[in-house]
């Protein structure tokens, strides 16, 4: 039952050389003229493939699971997974998740605890996490454990879905952005140093490679996904060395895409363009720092930290979590935090493992409870608790 | 060949008899650098109005494009410096940067020859002009001489740079102690500091340890902190949360073009420098619009606040307070509008508005 898989990225080539008494329903998956390139799906890696034979019917009840790691992280972290759980178990999702409760604020982390977790990652490829929240006083280490857990999976692309939500009106309707930020370098190499008493020195860097990388990673993207136009964020007229490279590679890669538009845009004009038109932006790519702006900027345009969905993507792994991480603290325990981040995200993730059905399903379940309005979280304006949301969207799983 | 004397005389007889009403009056001298593009237009037409306001202000117009002082070294012509170091208040119209001068910014110059520390930036919603956003009231202070604008940069190896960041305490207390002193005495309930402390945790740690060391001196204004991205996230859902933010360098660039954006962009958004030594320079915030220059179509609502910004720290509130109301008055009546603000007036018909306005509230 060798498996064998050959991965490029961004396009993944399968050669698939299975012969057990499952091989002719494999093979009927890939299309009937045998084994046949895939172009358009990032699979994961898992060592058993689901059958998705037709996409309107549900599947046969696969005997297989996927295996995804799951780390609910700190503040309302594990009420989110719990959520995301109970509709996994409704719609009979077959998915199997392995936790790992990982906390700085708690104490409950350390270096091995920290190798499980990335074990379990490497193996199963696919992960789902909350947030991990960085305490500001530090002990010995700056990196937090977000960060290092980041470096050693090499997760450099964050992609937030930055959607308006059909039913729920904001300042800006209709709005439909990807932001793609190199998560890796920048301003979060937390490599500081007090060289004088009272004079603090942090350092920022950039290289051409993962700039390179990056803008590579966006271009592709949005070549996949059929956008047109990437803009540039930075800040090259003052950092003129160093955001003047990330510009100088991002250009470089955009003569490779002659179909799609490549702008660049500064930052603080661009986020006073965000807040007075945000329909001029498609796809943004950005360095570390102003990634984590914009994110959240962009967040709040369609209706706050609960409801846009995000993933990090390595040349192997996929971590799905939501788009603007916050550990949101102060609603622990009182089940007011919104699911729909991390239900849209574990969508995304079932889309992702080749589940479209699946992840159809969860997706049309939580846009339709949030398009009715009668149940809606704090956030959006509604009274309902989270338990509530919850088990409305199970309710509209079937239909 | 005669008239142009007898102007020449006019001239200097008019200058006698204002400086012996100066004099008389105690009228106070401010700079005024009108700058390039649109500036000498916006610049006359505050002028203009501050005449019809009887403003006590005597203006003195200088010039700041970089010479080369003995030494090599860039810098402002002297003429200037002393010009501002005399009379400590400046009004600056934007100035444009030649991208191959070789010489740095001009703003740059002006910042590091003043040490100007603050810059403050005021968002108001203006009434007559609409956003999405409306009740924005706040203001965003940010430190202007260090951060990550230090502008010390190295390539270590082909392909890969480092930026360095720099936070002092020095700088970190006197921005927080100037923050905490602006909210005491416009009246504002609390200041946040923004930062990012969970991530820069060295540098923007001691920061905020400053802000809280300053805040203890300070009890009667509330103090709070807050993540930078948690601020933008709540900033574009509800602004009337927010009071004073004081914050380093490259957030407080971002965070205040955010702000000016929430009210309807920079072409009406005021703006302060603060410096030591008690010089302060107001200045509009936008670019110089070569492409409009010269033809009477510039909206002067950016400078004009920022020259109400300077008259409240200079003392004269109810100066300050006519001219606001008459511009905002302006705006809100519709009928005289620069194209920028949704109307086809010139700029000499809204100045001229605006002019009447002041003298009817007289």
């Amino acid at each position: 039952m060798a498996t064998r898989y050959r991965i490029s990225f961004p396009h993944i080539i399968f050669i698939h050389t299975r012969c057990d008494q499952r091989g002719s329903v494999v093979l009927c998956e890939m299309g009937l003229s045998g084994v046949r390139l895939q172009p358009l799906c990032v699979r994961s890696l898992s060592l058993t493939a689901s059958q998705n034979a037709t996409l309107e019917s549900p599947p046969a009840r696969a005997d297989s699971t996927f295996k995804v790691t799951m780390v609910p992280g700190d503040g309302v972290g594990p009420e989110l997974m719990t959520a995301v759980k109970e509709v996994f178990k409704s719609g009979d999702v077959p998915v199997e998740f392995e936790e790992f409760h990982l906390s700085e604020v708690q104490n409950m982390a350390s270096e091995e605890k920290l190798n499980e977790v990335l074990t379990s990652m490497k193996n199963n490829r696919v992960a789902i996490k909350g947030k991990i929240h960085t305490p500001m006083e530090y002990k010995g280490e700056l990196a937090s454990y977000e960060m290092r857990l980041r470096r050693k999976l090499d997760l450099f692309a964050n992609v937030v879905h930055v959607n308006s939500l059909p039913g729920y009106s904001t300042r800006h309707n209709n709005l439909d952005l990807v932001i793609i930020r190199e998560q890796t370098e920048g301003e979060y190499s937390s490599l500081e140093h007090e060289s004088v008493s009272g004079v603090v020195e942090c350092l920022k860097i950039i290289t051409r490679e993962k700039s390179r990388r990056i803008a590579k990673f966006a271009f592709d993207y949005a070549t996949k996904k059929g956008r047109s136009k990437v803009t540039a964020v930075h800040k090259a007229n003052i950092m003129k060395l160093g955001d003047g490279l990330f510009l100088q590679s991002c250009a470089e890669v955009a003569e490779l895409y002659p179909k799609i538009k490549y702008e660049n845009i500064i930052i603080d004009n661009c986020c006073m363009q965000l807040v007075q038109n945000p329909y001029q932006f498609d796809v943004l790519v950005m360095p570390n720092l102003y990634g984590n702006i914009i994110d959240n900027l962009a967040a709040g345009l369609v209706g706050g930290a609960g409801v846009v969905p995000g993933e990090s993507y390595s040349a192997e792994y996929a971590v799905f979590e939501t788009g603007a991480r916050h550990p949101f603290a102060q609603a622990v325990g009182r089940n007011i935090a919104n699911p729909t981040a991390m239900l849209l995200s574990a969508a995304n993730m079932l889309r992702h493992l080749n589940l479209e059905y699946h992840s159809n399903m969860v997706s049309e379940a939580v846009k339709r409870v949030i398009k009715q309005g009668k149940v809606r979280t704090a956030d959006l304006g509604g009274y309902a608790t989270s338990v509530e949301f919850t088990r409305a969207v199970i309710s509209n799983l079937s239909a | 060949m005669s008239s142009m004397m007898i102007l020449l005389v006019l001239k200097c007889l008019s200058q006698i008899i204002f400086y012996c009403i100066c004099f008389a009056f105690q009228m106070q001298t401010v700079t005024i650098i009108p700058g390039d593009g649109i500036g000498p237009e916006i610049s006359t037409s505050v002028i203009k109005i501050f005449e019809a306001a009887k403003v006590p202000i005597q203006w003195e117009e200088r010039n700041v494009t970089a010479i080369k002082g003995p030494g090599g070294k860039w810098m402002i012509p002297p003429e200037a410096k002393e010009s501002m170091d005399k009379s400590k208040i400046g009004l600056k119209g934007p100035l444009k940067t030649p991208i191959a001068a070789g010489h740095p910014s001009m703003n740059l110059l002006l910042r590091k020859t003043f040490d100007l520390y603050a810059n403050v930036r005021p968002c108001v919603s203006i009434e007559g002009y609409k956003t999405p956003y409306t009740d924005v009231d706040l203001v965003t202070i940010r430190e202007n001489t260090e951060g990550e604008y230090s502008g010390i940069e190295h390539v270590i190896v082909d392909g890969v740079v480092q930026s360095i960041k720099l936070i002092t305490e020095e700088a970190s207390r006197r921005i927080a102690e100037y923050a905490f002193e602006y909210a005491r005495n416009n009246q504002r309930n609390s200041v946040t500091a923004v930062h990012k402390a969970n991530i820069m945790r060295m540098s923007d740690g001691l920061f905020l340890r400053k802000c809280r060391e300053v805040a203890e001196n300070f009890k009667d204004v509330k103090f709070t902190e807050m993540y930078l991205d948690t601020v933008c996230l709540n900033m574009v859902q509800d602004p009337t949360q927010f009071d004073v933010l004081v914050m380093p360098n490259l957030y407080g660039d971002i965070l205040s073009d955010l702000c000016a954006g929430l009210i309807g962009g920079l072409g009406v958004t005021p703006s302060g420098n603060i410096g030591a030594n008690g010089v302060a320079i107001f200045e509009s915030v936008h670019g110089t619009a070569p492409d409009i220059a010269g033809m009477d179509l510039a909206n002067p609502t950016a400078l004009l606040l920022s020259a109400v910004m300077m008259l409240r720290h200079m003392g004269l509130h109810g100066h300050a307070k006519k001219i606001e109301t008459a511009c905002f008055d302006t705006i809100r009546d519709k009928k005289v509008l620069t194209k920028d603000l949704g109307g086809n007036s010139k700029c000499s018909e809204f100045t001229a508005e605006i002019c009447r306005r002041v003298q009817d509230l007289d």
